[in-house]
């Protein structure tokens, strides 16, 4: 028999997605859903107050003169102890684990758990998951931080920039990093195994390594403002403000970076993630609900073909990845270009 | 040994009687160490001296059962009977303390009270004249007086509440004990306040101001110091501002809105009443209107105000008159966070190009979250419709950008629907 603050913290018990707005601290962020969940999970009716037995003496009147005896008669008082006033909320803390942290000047997709899913949070992180951004970048300047808020470097013209050789640069950039890939998934590249990896795009890093950029794409272009858009596994967001410095620099010119948006995060993506409006537990309920929902279906879909289940599921998350993103199309046609048509 | 233990028990009633209720156990604790568990548990577990008692009339049952133990600690380190007089913490009433004085030589389970009888009276090498396994009546059983077995320091107030009448008067006002009790020594000072005589002229008094019944909890649960402020200093503080000619009722919402008001004295008030008139520039009418809609005005630092009213003046370059009229609608620009407030300032001034007199017009925006003005300052920049200055069409009000929940801004304002105001929100 459950207490009913339990029962609501056991439907709280899971991951969900939030949008971070920029500007805020993403610990700030955390500690605003916690305060906002608890309040939640106390504001469900508390149990049943105690009673307790307390014996008290009958008034002297009713005894009569001269009688030794002493009667007692038996009262059930409030027990004040287990009072909420006295023993304060039933629940005081809550553990909400933050995924991929994003720092003070992006936004986008954060995914945060609840509970006994922090444990959920480590292996879904562990089976190297990409995530998608979308830059926003500005030519004609250089600041110290590669942001357009650091302290102005230098000051160049992009007249000569044109959306073709633009858009060579982001091609070399992306060759540099599949091979980058193909180096740190240690897999014999003359394989068959190894090819067909690489065809579905299930191609991932084995163990530690640097920022990999999988998939790069010029999203539009209006000199001086352009925005790419990016997967990558192992990023930090300043490094990404870093590429769009770099990109500026191969372009004979400078670039520096208004905005850092991540759209997704996983198998998290921006449609599902809740604004600020909706921290609060019964939307945070529904959410974990419909994530749990689009898991068992597309287990469903997936485990149907699925024979080797060696690393069925990192298979599966890779799978679904590849069916969000689309980009095994792109993979394959690099890799028979240079590593395997030459 | 006797000597030793009869030592040992001299500290710890002496650490006793100095003890609060609280987290100040370490010297206890590292005292008892140095002794045996039986020697612990028969030398340092107080007991009431009721439970020594052999035949107890029914009126000192009585009170027995109505007494509640408050002062656990103090108690039993205080029953002399010559300290009957001093009613400053709650003791037991003579009564007890006078016929305890009896059985002293027969007993052996004493927590080190009543030393000096002890060294006279008691032979440890004598049989005890009681024992626990001794045959007694029915009647007497069921007069045996069992106290409860009350821990004498506690960091929690939730093993004195069932048996002190003032805990538990105060959770029936809706106190919250459990925050109170975190704050140090506040506990301890809540067990030894006696409802009678401290607690019930101060609910009294509060009522007679016509603070509402239901906000007492609010008041005790934030300050309970005003439990143990004088009364002479209430009445003279709320005589002083009424002096001031600030009406009954704005006096009763003052103390119950800001709970620390009537602990500061005459003079500060006064101080700080005179530094808003001066400062200001308001009429006193005007000033009484600032303070009784903002009571913590009296109560906080001057410092961070006048630091608020330098960066009004010089950073956002306010006139005087501007600034009265500001202040007089939002008087919490006084108390903001500075940092806030320059980033709110700096935006709707610098990137949405509001002049001085609309902001001054609606002084409502500089106590709104920046995250809200500038989303919904970005979403109409978007519908292309951020039009904020009232000769132009289409004008949008700063009032109405600011204060309407989001259905309504979407509607009203940006007419458009929810949906495309979150799709939005998640491409800033």
């Amino acid at each position: 028999m459950a207490r009913p603050s339990v029962r609501v913290f056991h439907k709280l018990e899971g991951l969900f997605s939030i949008y971070k707005p920029p500007g805020v601290h993403w610990k700030l962020v955390r500690d605003t859903i916690e305060t906002n969940l608890l309040k939640g999970i106390n504001a469900a009716p508390p149990p049943a107050p105690r009673q307790r037995v307390q014996f008290l003496a009958e008034p002297t009147s009713v005894v009569a003169e001269g009688s030794n005896e002493l009667t007692l008669s038996a009262a059930s008082v409030p027990a004040l102890a287990h009072h909420p006033l006295v023993s304060g909320p039933e629940f005081q803390h809550i553990g909400v684990g933050v995924g991929h942290r994003l720092d003070v000047f992006s936004s986008g997709v954060l995914v945060l758990g609840v509970g006994q899913s922090n444990k959920a949070l480590t292996d879904l992180y562990r089976s190297h998951v990409t995530r998608d951004y979308t830059l926003e970048g500005e030519l004609g300047m250089a600041t110290d931080n590669f942001s357009h808020t650091g302290r102005l470097i230098e000051r160049t013209t992009y007249d000569h920039i044109t959306r073709d050789k633009l858009e060579r640069v982001l091609a070399m950039m992306q060759g540099s990093n599949q091979k980058a890939l193909l180096t740190y998934s240690k897999v014999d590249m003359s394989t068959q195994g190894a090819y067909e990896l690489a065809v579905k795009g299930e191609l991932r890093p084995d163990g530690k390594s640097p920022p990999i950029m999988t998939g790069l794409r010029l999203l539009h272009f209006q000199p001086p403002h352009f925005s790419l858009e990016v997967q990558c596994l192992n990023e930090t967001q300043r490094y990404l403000c870093r590429i769009l410095h770099e990109v500026g620099l191969e372009l004979r010119s400078t670039a520096v970076c208004k905005g850092v948006r991540r759209t997704r995060d996983g198998p998290f993506t921006i449609q599902h993630a809740l604004t600020h409006q909706h921290w609060t537990s019964p939307d945070v309920i529904q959410a974990i609900r419909q994530y749990r929902s689009s898991r068992k279906a597309s287990k469903a879909k997936h485990t149907q073909p699925g024979k080797d289940t060696g690393t069925a599921s990192q298979r599966q998350e890779m799978a679904e990845e590849a069916a969000v993103t689309g980009d095994s199309h792109r993979l394959h046609s690099v890799l028979t270009s240079k590593a395997f048509g030459s | 040994m006797a000597l030793t233990c009869i030592q040992h028990c001299q500290r710890c009633t002496s650490l006793l009687r100095s003890r609060s209720v609280g987290i100040t156990t370490l010297q206890y604790s590292t005292d008892a160490q140095h002794w045996s568990a039986a020697l612990w548990n028969s030398f340092i577990v107080p007991v009431l001296p009721s439970v020594l008692q052999r035949s107890p009339n029914p009126s000192q049952t009585r009170q027995r059962w109505n007494l509640g133990v408050r002062s656990y600690c103090e108690s039993h380190a205080k029953v002399q009977p010559s300290q009957t007089k001093h009613r400053n913490t709650d003791e037991l009433p003579g009564t007890d303390m006078v016929s305890y004085q009896n059985p002293v030589s027969h007993q052996l389970i004493d927590g080190g009270m009543l030393l000096k009888e002890w060294q006279t009276d008691f032979d440890l090498d004598d049989a005890p004249g009681h024992s626990a396994l001794e045959e007694i009546s029915h009647e007497e059983a069921v007069r045996m007086d069992i106290p409860a077995a009350l821990p004498p320091v506690s960091i929690s107030l939730k093993d004195y509440v069932n048996e002190s009448e003032t805990l538990g008067k105060l959770v029936q006002l809706g106190v919250q004990l459990w925050k109170l009790e975190q704050r140090p020594n506040v506990g301890s000072m809540l067990l030894r306040l006696d409802f009678q005589t401290d607690v019930t002229p101060r609910l009294v008094f509060l009522k007679q101001l016509g603070v509402e019944d239901s906000r007492l909890g609010y008041l005790i649960s934030h300050n309970p110091f005003i439990l143990t402020e004088s009364l002479e200093n209430l009445q003279a503080r709320v005589a002083y501002l009424r002096s001031k000619k600030f009406s009954a009722e704005s006096v009763a919402s003052m103390v119950s809105r800001a709970p620390y008001l009537l602990n500061f004295s005459v003079k500060r008030m006064d101080n700080r009443l005179g530094f808003y008139q001066q400062q200001l520039g308001l009429s006193a009418q005007k000033t009484r209107d600032v303070v009784a809609r903002l009571p913590r005005l009296l109560c906080g630092s001057l410092e961070t105000v006048k630091e608020n009213l330098k960066i009004c003046k010089l950073e956002m370059g306010f006139r005087e008159n501007e600034l009265q009229h500001i202040v007089t609608v939002i008087p919490k620009v006084l108390t903001a966070n500075k940092r806030k407030l320059t980033q709110i300032f700096d935006y709707i001034h610098n990137t949405m190009n509001i002049p001085h007199d609309l902001i001054v017009k609606f002084p409502q925006v500089l106590n709104a979250k920046y995250l809200r003005i500038k989303e919904r300052h970005l979403f109409l920049q978007y519908l292309d419709k951020a039009q904020y200055d009232p000769a132009k069409p289409n004008y949008i009000c700063l009032d109405k950008l600011v204060s309407l929940p989001d259905d309504a801004f979407c509607t009203e304002v940006a007419s458009a629907t929810l949906k495309d105001f979150e799709l939005f929100q998640k491409t800033m």
